[in-house]
């Protein structure tokens, strides 16, 4: 006995181990965090560059360098994985090197689960991208692959699919749990609930999406498979079933889906803008309010993406309006992080940047969101670009931004180097006007009619297509500098103060930079200046 | 040297294990050699399944050594209060994404069953469907016939049960007994160990595993009925399809259930479990009790209205 | 606001030079008033800055029309309209709203910067503030849903139609069935891309209705309570003409019923709208609003056509003939996935030339393309074509690409074999 206790003892305080197995053993959550960014990263890459094909496709009318049925793989797969293998994982990244240290914990709670949640991530993409070279070709029914051209129609790389969402279902919901325990049992004492920054709590209402929604995609997929393989007529009117019914299962999680990957930007953007504001954050007891209440509302407002597939008229009326609430808490968000700036001693560091665009440009994709809410109007918007640009407003300068400017904000803290803020500041400007030059025509060629997931168009569009093609390769090549950046800092940056920004409250702050292996051995002292009160 | 158990000033993290990593290489094997099964049979190529079967081994063996790793360090008494509150947690949630999982099931069949089948049988809201695509179509539940009989062919009849009066001769009546009791057999060798009643935990527990192997050969004789009997099968449309995708799944669990129960009579004959540290039993206790509820919905649901 | 529906104006008639809707009936000129056509022509001598700037002006709550191709269009029904202002409406509450919000980020930002030397006041809450800021919400969001179930319930006020049309989408092409009262077919006929694909491949110059011209395009009366009952054969659909503010999926085996009224006459044209496979971005839809006379005149005629093709099966042809009606067939309806020179793209979808079926028993040959092949894109054609079509496809199938069979397909042939099913 004393030999384990011994052995965990080292290894308690020692350093990490040597070598490849390091990284394959690890149960450090700042070694799994790691892995999960450079993960979402290099996938981030791969998806963007199936979005530099559909943009170059799309630079013209005609079919310039790709024939329809590979256009739609490279539709489907850029979604997925953009979703799946980019946004979510950094997320998780995030939380795992943040809430341990955020509330005083030593490690996540279940270190061994959360290797497991990671280590499955990479089969899981290594399957997703395989099948695009499978014979047949990958799956290309869209990112919410709707049947029945997902499952009669479908080509045989469709079952690896399944599989692979499977797989990235079990991790987050491991993921998830983990990061539930963690956050209710591992609190230093005198961390209350009411406390927490933030970004805890995001992701901790977050964590609750996750484990509500996934298992119900998982049984989805489930009910793809059957129908694939064994017959089945979930999805079939010849056998009592209805594709429809497809559409209102994976809804109920594709909607909560969306917030899951908003939600914990939101909970960065609440950080960093009182710090660089050096404010408290206005509002912090309506502020987890609201993300209750939008986390709530995502379960009944599903059906606001099928409006077109013919639901009696009360079923459409009671998903316009329920759909038109979220805008409510949101607005409080929005309007709270406005009245922390205001009266506030502002700099403009890259973090602050990033979060400010967040800002504004989430609201602008909030508004047409909300204007696609509105039933008779999403008749002529649905399926046009014109919801492909709200999406890309919130999704690319809201959730990716947010992930940025949070890199930006903890990466002293991570690797103890400062990045070069004047690459930092060309960065967000690259990127910020490169992600409006994207998408901002994409709401006039949606509102003149062309319809998305098409590999060709008709002349009107000619304009505004060549126009976000070239934004999109401003902003896909300001992500390299992205990495160059983030490279620099770790190789040879200049070395950062444990506080890192004058205006930085909470615990991570009070621990050396680089916070050391194990952050905190002994539960730490929770003082006011470091936690809301 | 401070033992993080006693000494609550002091943080615990385990140590790290070379597990994880080849559980989702196990997982990920398994279901590549499943894929490719699948699609041979479609295909109607001749097929192998190595790759699964390695696969499944592979994740055994690792899940084997890393529960045992875990019992181990408890037993060494490593893991301090906070650590195992930790497991509480986990396994709870862990339960509700289960629930929620049977959810997805359960609300196709209430689709099905108000929306769908009504519409198609020219009822309702898009009752237009029935009468302009479907006009020989009768909506009922259970459906046995379906609206395109050459591509689903019909079952000869359902498992629906006869009312009240017929429930003494019928089968999955009895099985919602036995799983009803089970439940509390396995309450009981809960208490027991509490108790430090050895006997009544050995006793209770086997009673309560015995159970589910009964349940699981009811139930596999319920499906030889259905298949070679009724002729109700995976491809009998909506009916068949919610019927055995909701049975089956909980089957699955049942199966799983069980298992695990066995893994804890094995423990508990092996002197595992204190009055006062059982979390093992415990945990399997809860997963039982939950597979138990499932199958009390089923019931109703599903056999009875 | 302006209901001008197009940006410039005097505008000439559109005549249709060699556009594929020309075959349907002479008389089309006087009425060709379309959208898609008036944005390709700005389009053709691009009009590029005026479009950016009105897009600036448009989102800055600035006028509505500046050019169609920046905005929803006001379209020709009731509906269309009431929807563009409902848009129109939402549009400018956003902007305002934005002006507002990012006006007071903005000052902020500007006045109370820490190198103007501001500094940090400490206030983090205001009640009174907070509940204002989210009653005032609420309140413009219920100013905006009243107007908007106004709209919605007028769409789903259906029933007493003049007429019913049956939209079936296929992949990929539209089916129209004109019906009776009570629903029985009168007059059917399939609608499909008519743009080249030279075109499509950048071998020859595109024409200002590229991807929006079809072979027979859906022809209604001017006024008329129109009902269309939208289904599919396959896969998933959606039935969406811009101008007439309509979007319905087409989803297999089930019906989904919506109408319009098109108050006038021109020829309008949408796409598909749901992702439905590999040409998915190739099924476009046209629709011809006439006048009632010239309406029943173009029905008259077609009905009369529709029966003499009809009549056809019970003809037989010379070898040739079948081999000329054959390719017109094949390059109409098997060439999107078979490829016109039969090579198909494997594995999804196979090669005509030297295929199995297509060189062996040809009662195999009949049944695949009779009947399809379930689980698979090939569709059942005997839905589709009658019986000569079916005879000459078959025969070309079997004599080109090298295909060489020795057997003679008749119409005949077909009509046997499909009365011993
Ligand atoms: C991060 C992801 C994210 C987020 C946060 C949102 C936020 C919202 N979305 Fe979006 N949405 C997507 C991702 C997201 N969406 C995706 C990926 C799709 C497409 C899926 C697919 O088909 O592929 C989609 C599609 C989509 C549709 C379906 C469109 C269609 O297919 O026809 C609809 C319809 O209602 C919708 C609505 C909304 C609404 C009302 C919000 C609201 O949450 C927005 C609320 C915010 C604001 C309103 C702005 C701030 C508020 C104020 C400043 C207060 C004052 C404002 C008012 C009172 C107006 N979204
Ligand atoms: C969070 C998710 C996310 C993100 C970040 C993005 C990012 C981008 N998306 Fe997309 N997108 C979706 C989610 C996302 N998208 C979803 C869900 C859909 C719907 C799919 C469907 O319809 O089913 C979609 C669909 C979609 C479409 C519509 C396709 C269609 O309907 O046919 C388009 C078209 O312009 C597009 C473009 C882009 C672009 C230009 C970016 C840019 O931000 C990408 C930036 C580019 C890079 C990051 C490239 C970096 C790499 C290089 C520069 C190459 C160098 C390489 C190395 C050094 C190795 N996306
Ligand atoms: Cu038919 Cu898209
Ligand atoms: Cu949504």
């Amino acid at each position: 006995m004393s030999a384990v206790l011994e052995a965990h003892h080292d290894d308690h305080h020692h350093g990490p181990a040597k070598g490849i197995t390091r990284w394959l053993f690890t149960t450090n959550h700042k070694d799994i965090g790691t892995l999960y960014l450079w993960f979402s990263f290099t996938v981030f890459l791969i998806g963007g560059m199936m979005a530099l094909v559909i943009r170059a496709e799309l630079f013209q009318p005609g079919l310039q360098f790709v024939q329809p049925e590979f256009f739609n793989q490279m539709t489907t797969n850029h979604g997925l994985i953009m979703v799946f293998g980019a946004i979510m994982p950094a997320m998780v990244g995030l939380a795992n090197w943040l809430v341990p240290m955020m509330i005083g914990a030593p490690d996540m709670a279940l270190p061994r689960l959360n290797n497991l949640s990671f280590w499955i991530l990479p089969f899981a993409a290594m399957i997703l991208v395989s099948t695009l070279f499978m014979e047949g070709g990958g799956p290309n029914f869209g990112w919410t692959f709707y049947a029945p051209l997902s499952t009669t129609f479908a080509p045989p790389s469709t079952t690896y699919f399944i599989f692979a969402i499977h797989l990235l279902g079990a991790s987050s919901i491991m993921g998830s749990i983990n990061i539930i325990a963690t956050i209710l049992n591992m609190r230093a004492p005198g961390m209350t609930l009411m406390k927490m920054p933030l970004f805890v709590w995001t992701w901790l209402i977050t964590a609750y999406l996750l484990l509500a929604v996934m298992p119900v995609l998982a049984g989805a997929v489930t009910m793809m498979l059957f129908d694939i393989h064994f017959h089945t007529a979930f999805f079939n009117a010849a056998g009592g079933g209805d594709p429809v019914m497809f559409q209102h299962i994976f809804w109920f999680f594709g909607h909560p889906e969306v917030y899951i990957m908003i939600l914990p930007a939101f909970g960065v953007v609440s950080q960093i803008i009182p710090t660089f504001s050096r404010k408290p954050l206005f509002g912090y007891d309506s502020m987890v309010y609201a993300v209750a209440s939008i986390a709530f509302l995502s379960f009944i407002v599903w059906a606001h993406h099928m409006f077109t597939v013919g639901m009696p008229l009360a079923g459409q009326l009671f998903f316009m309006y329920t759909t038109m609430l979220i805008a409510i808490p949101t607005g409080v968000k929005v309007f709270n992080w406005i009245s922390t700036m205001w009266r506030g001693s502002m700099t403009f560091e890259t973090p602050m940047l990033f979060s400010i665009a967040f800002v504004i440009l989430f609201t602008i994709g909030g508004f047409s969101g909300l204007m696609l809410a509105i039933t008779p109007a999403d008749f002529q918007y649905h399926d046009t670009y014109f919801v492909v640009a709200h999406f890309h407003y919130v999704l690319v300068p809201g959730a990716l931004f947010g992930i940025i400017a949070a890199v930006y904000y903890w990466l002293p803290k991570w690797c103890g180097r400062m990045y070069d803020e004047n690459l930092g500041k060309l960065h967000f400007w690259l990127s910020f006007i490169g992600v409006n030059v994207t998408f901002f025509p994409q709401h006039f060629s949606g509102l003149a009619g062309m319809p998305r997931r098409i590999p060709d168009y008709s002349l009107q569009f000619a304009d505004f297509n060549m126009l976000s093609s070239v934004g999109a390769f401003i902003f896909g090549f300001s992500q390299i500098l992205f990495l160059f950046i983030v490279i620099k800092a770790i190789k040879g940056g200049q070395p950062a103060t444990d506080r890192v920004w004058d205006g930085a409250h909470g615990l991570e702050w009070t621990v050396p930079s680089p916070a050391p292996y194990h952050t905190f051995t002994h539960p730490p002292k929770v003082t006011d200046a470091e936690a809301h009160s | 040297m401070a033992n993080a158990a006693e000494d609550k000033s002091i943080y615990y993290v385990p140590e790290r294990g070379w597990y994880p990593v080849f559980v989702a290489l196990g997982v990920a094997m398994l279901l590549v050699g499943l894929g490719n099964w699948l699609n041979d049979i479609k295909a109607g190529q001749d097929t192998t399944h190595v790759l699964s079967w390695l696969g499944f081994i592979v994740l055994s063996v690792v899940l084997f050594s890393w529960f045992n790793k875990v019992i181990q360090e408890n037993h060494a008494g490593i893991p301090n209060a906070q650590v195992k509150r930790s497991f509480v947690w986990g396994m709870s949630w862990f339960i509700f994404s289960e629930v929620m999982f049977f959810a997805a099931f359960f609300g196709a069949l209430f689709y099905a069953r108000t929306l769908s089948v009504s519409w198609i049988g020219g009822e309702g809201d898009k009752g237009i469907t029935g009468e302009y695509l479907w006009p020989d179509f009768k909506p009922e539940w259970p459906v046995v016939n379906n609206p395109d009989p050459t591509v689903f062919k019909n079952p000869g009849e359902s498992m629906a049960s006869q009312g009240i009066s017929t429930w003494l001769s019928y089968l999955p009546f009895w099985n919602t007994v036995i799983l009803l009791t089970s439940s509390v057999t396995v309450h009981f060798a809960h208490t027991g160990v509490k108790n430090n009643n050895r006997a009544a935990l050995k006793g209770w527990l086997s009673l309560t595993v015995l159970l589910g192997v009964l349940f699981l050969l009811v139930q596999g004789y319920e499906y030889y009925h259905a298949y070679e009997e009724l002729g109700l099968t995976l491809n009998s449309g909506i009916y068949g399809s919610t019927f055995f995708i909701l049975t089956g799944f909980h089957g699955f669990h049942v199966t799983l259930g069980t298992f695990i129960l066995l893994m804890q009579l094995i423990r508990a004959f092996r002197g595992h479990f204190k009055a006062d540290d059982q979390f093992g039993l415990e945990a399997a206790s809860w997963y039982w009790h939950f597979v138990d509820v499932v199958w009390v919905c089923l019931f109703f649901f599903v056999y009875v209205l | 606001m302006a209901r001008k529906r197009c940006g410039h104006v005097p505008r000439t008639l559109v005549t249709f030079h060699g556009d594929a809707v020309a075959p349907q009936t002479s008389t089309v000129a006087p009425y060709g008033f379309d959208t898609a056509d008036c944005e390709a022509k700005e389009n053709v001598n691009g009009k590029f800055l005026t479009r950016v700037i009105g897009g600036a002006a448009l989102t800055t709550a600035g006028l509505a029309s500046v050019a169609d191709e920046l905005n929803m269009p006001v379209g020709v029904t009731q509906i269309s309209a009431s929807v563009y202002d409902l848009h129109m409406l939402i549009l400018y509450i956003c902007c305002v709203i934005g002006v507002v919000v990012f006006g007071a980020m903005g000052y902020s930002m500007y006045a109370h910067r820490k190198s103007v030397g501001a500094k940090a006041a400490q206030f983090h809450e205001n009640t009174r503030l907070e509940i204002v800021w989210t009653i005032v919400p609420s309140i413009i969001l219920i100013a905006m849903a009243v107007p908007a179930t106004r709209v919605l319930v007028d769409m789903y006020d259906t029933g007493d139609e003049d007429m019913t049309v049956e939209v079936r989408g296929y992949q990929w092409k539209w089916q129209y069935k004109y019906l009776d009262d009570n629903l029985g077919s009168t007059l059917s006929f399939f609608s499909a891309l008519a743009t080249p694909q030279d075109e499509i491949h950048n071998r020859s110059v595109k024409g200002e209705h590229y991807l929006l011209e079809v072979d027979n395009p859906l022809v209604v009366p001017l006024g008329k309570k129109v009902k269309l009952l939208v289904t599919a054969n396959d896969v998933l659909h959606a039935w969406w003409v811009p101008d007439f503010g309509i979007k319905r999926d087409a989803i297999p085996g089930i019906v989904n019923d919506i109408w319009f009224i098109a108050d006038k006459a021109g020829i309008y044209r949408g796409q598909c709208t749901e992702l439905c496979g590999k040409d998915h971005g190739f099924m476009p839809i046209v629709v011809r609003v006439l006048p009632q006379d010239e309406y029943d005149a173009w029905y008259s005629a077609q009905s009369t056509a529709f029966a003499e093709r009809e009549a056809m099966a019970s003809q037989t042809f010379a070898a040739d003939e079948l081999m000329a009606m054959g390719e017109q067939v094949y390059n109409k309806t098997c060439a999107t996935c078979h490829q016109a020179n039969g090579q198909g793209i494997p594995p999804v979808f196979p090669a005509i030339a030297g295929s199995a079926i297509a060189t062996g028993p040809r009662d195999a040959h009949i049944s695949i393309v009779y009947a399809g092949k379930p689980g698979t894109a090939m569709q059942a054609f005997g839905t589709q074509l009658n019986a000569a079509e079916l005879a000459a496809v078959i025969h070309y199938q079997r004599h080109a690409f090298g295909n060489s069979t020795d057997d003679v397909t008749q119409p005949v042939d077909i009509l046997n074999w499909s009365a011993a099913q």
